[in-house]
């Protein structure tokens, strides 16, 4: 076997080959690696890599357990003891984490070897990771496209072969967007069903942790490991964790689907209709009652998400403020100084607008105009959800409204790029999960361009979600596709 | 600096303690005015009966043991201080 068909493998591929010490943790890394010098000059997924690290990780690797070595590659919003946490913003420069991550932890002690920290937008805040203050990061598809994001450096690695499974986090779409955009599989869990402790908090009230994966059964391996109750978020849900692996293979007779006739807006790009349409129809195929829904305030998530997400990230971000960690700006002549121009030169463009958003929509006078009324809309989504479940097991959309886009195409109007968000939204305002699949390709300049099916499930509901996604991929052949890199890129 | 809306850029993003350029915030300031317009769509919504969501699950009062456990020494807590001394953080002079 060759480092790139090693590379290629899904976790639970290589979880075989290691338990029958076929291949070594130590020639994972070693062929990771390979693949990372081939590839990554042109796709620019990690920030950074600690192969000595790894290395070492894997020559005490426990093959036995779970995941046991396994390298994951980690967002670096997640903190990982010894190694830096940027969030790809200038203002964590320096910034080494002094802990791991509960999820960091967990991974760790289903044996897995967390490996290398990926690109994103800056703190999470876009829908691109052209908002990274570090790095482009470009689609593995066609390299003049983006990754989609905030998770982009994830998916992009995940997608190319240079990680066999990564985590991301998902706020509005951070996870499913880039997943869709780059064809591997995302998953959004339930609000409080994988701890935020150690992840660098953007909007609190919406952010979650998943994975981002080749294969649904790689997605359902990894939440295996991280999912379930931790004293250390005082949200994280005290429910017991199935066994979401378990659950996969099983045939989809009884199962309802719901299509929310209000998710069928113009704006969908005809080729990405047309591979929901088929999909849709592959889901009947396979036993599964597909039925209308409504999700009546559908309209108003975007705008909801971004009062709320803005006014909790103008809270979170506070605490860069040039003291305890990061960047510093220089000779401050006193304390307001030091905090404005610190944020000054520290923070990007679009972490500035939401921080001076969320402040205004919390400032006295205007707290009840928006943010209170916000919180009030967001229950009325919460119910749309509330409702529709009643009558169907999961809902199913496209995960983005378009295939992946070029670099510059969304960035002159931030309203624009929000907009873009308009599938994946409605989920974490209402702390249900998600989940996207492959599911064809849109032809866009001689580029076959990834589309992405999304899922969404009642709270707590991951098993199902996972298991209709397990049933759709296994029926199609379109995760089994990979990006034209190795052939279009020959390097070193 | 006043745009469309009664947000006024400069002002808002000294309370958020962001020194911005006279540029920056002109770019804003439009960028902004035009998220405000769109979520005025929010003013249409009937919310009669519904109570804000602070949260997307009903979870209230989550308590855990106030038991001691080990965590960072002074030393890990300031280990990425951009200024230290004496084991404090250091910063400018606040109070003359």
């Amino acid at each position: 076997m060759t480092e790139n068909e090693l590379a290629a493998l899904s976790i639970a591929d290589l979880q075989l080959l290691l338990r029958r010490r076929e291949v070594s943790p130590r020639e994972v890394i070693d062929a990771l690696r390979e693949r990372i010098e081939a590839v990554d000059p042109d796709i620019g997924a990690y920030l950074s890599i600690d192969i000595e690290a790894a290395t070492k990780e894997a020559e005490h690797a426990n093959v036995d357990l779970p995941l046991g070595g396994i390298p994951i590659a980690i967002k670096d919003i997640i903190n990982v003891m010894g190694q830096p946490c940027t969030c790809a913003s200038k203002i964590l420069k320096g910034y080494r984490a002094p802990y791991d991550a509960a999820v960091i932890e967990n991974l760790r002690a289903a044996g897995a070897i967390p490996f290398g920290k990926t690109n994103l937008d800056e703190f999470a805040m876009g829908s691109s990771t052209e908002n990274s203050a570090l790095k482009s990061t470009c689609n593995p598809w066609d390299l003049s496209r983006v990754p989609g994001g905030s998770s982009g450096g994830s998916a992009a690695a995940v997608a190319a072969d240079q990680a066999f499974g990564a985590l991301g986090s998902d706020t509005g779409g951070s996870i499913r967007q880039p997943a869709a955009l780059c064809g591997v599989v995302g998953l959004k869990p339930t609000y409080g069903r994988v701890s935020r402790f150690g992840l660098v908090a953007f909007a609190s009230s919406l952010d979650q942790i998943g994975p981002v994966t080749k294969t649904v059964r790689d997605a359902a391996l990894i939440m295996n490991a991280i999912a379930g109750h931790d004293l250390q978020d005082s949200t994280s849900l005290n429910e017991p964790v199935p066994d979401y692996n378990a659950s996969l293979g099983n045939d989809l007779r009884g199962v309802r689907l719901g299509v929310p006739k209000e998710y069928m807006i113009e704006g969908i790009d005809p080729q990405v209709r047309a591979a929901i349409d088929a999909a849709v129809k592959q889901l009947n195929s396979l036993g599964a009652e597909i039925v209308e829904v409504s999700l009546p305030s559908t309209e108003y998530a975007v705008a909801v998400y971004y009062i709320i997400a803005t006014a909790e990230a103008s809270a979170n971000l506070a605490r860069f403020d040039g003291v305890r960690y990061g960047y510093r700006a220089e000779n401050p002549k006193d304390v307001l100084d030091l905090y404005g121009r610190t944020r000054e030169e520290g923070l990007g463009p679009e972490v500035k607008r939401r921080i001076i958003l969320g402040t205004y929509v919390l400032s006295s006078g205007y707290y009840d105009a928006y943010y209170l009324r916000a919180q009030k809309v967001r229950e009325l989504i919460r119910r749309d959800f509330a409702s529709a479940f009643e009558k169907v097991d999961a809902l199913i959309s496209p995960t983005s409204p378009v295939a992946a886009f070029t670099f510059g195409e969304r960035g002159a109007d931030p309203l624009q790029m929000y907009l873009a968000d308009i599938f994946t939204i409605a989920a974490n305002l209402a702390g249900i999960c998600g989940i996207s699949v492959p599911c064809g390709f849109a032809e866009l300049d001689g580029h076959r361009l990834p589309i992405g099916l999304q899922l969404l499930g009642k709270p707590l509901d991951e098993a199902r979600i996972l298991q209709i996604a397990h049933a759709y991929e296994q029926s199609t052949d379109w995760h089994k596709r990979r990006p034209p890199i190795t052939s279009t890129l020959p390097k070193v | 600096m006043a745009g469309t809306s009664d947000l006024d850029v400069a002002y808002v993003a000294r309370l958020a303690r962001i020194n911005l350029t006279e540029d920056e915030a002109k770019i804003f300031q439009k960028q902004l005015d035009d998220v405000l317009k769109y979520v005025e769509k929010l003013r249409q919504v009937d919310v009669t009966g519904a109570d804000a969501a602070a949260h997307a699950l009903p979870v209230f009062n989550v308590f855990r043991e106030d038991a001691p456990r080990d965590w960072f020494t002074a030393t890990q807590a300031l280990s990425n201080a951009p200024r230290q001394a004496n084991g404090l953080f250091v910063v400018p002079k606040v109070v003359e």
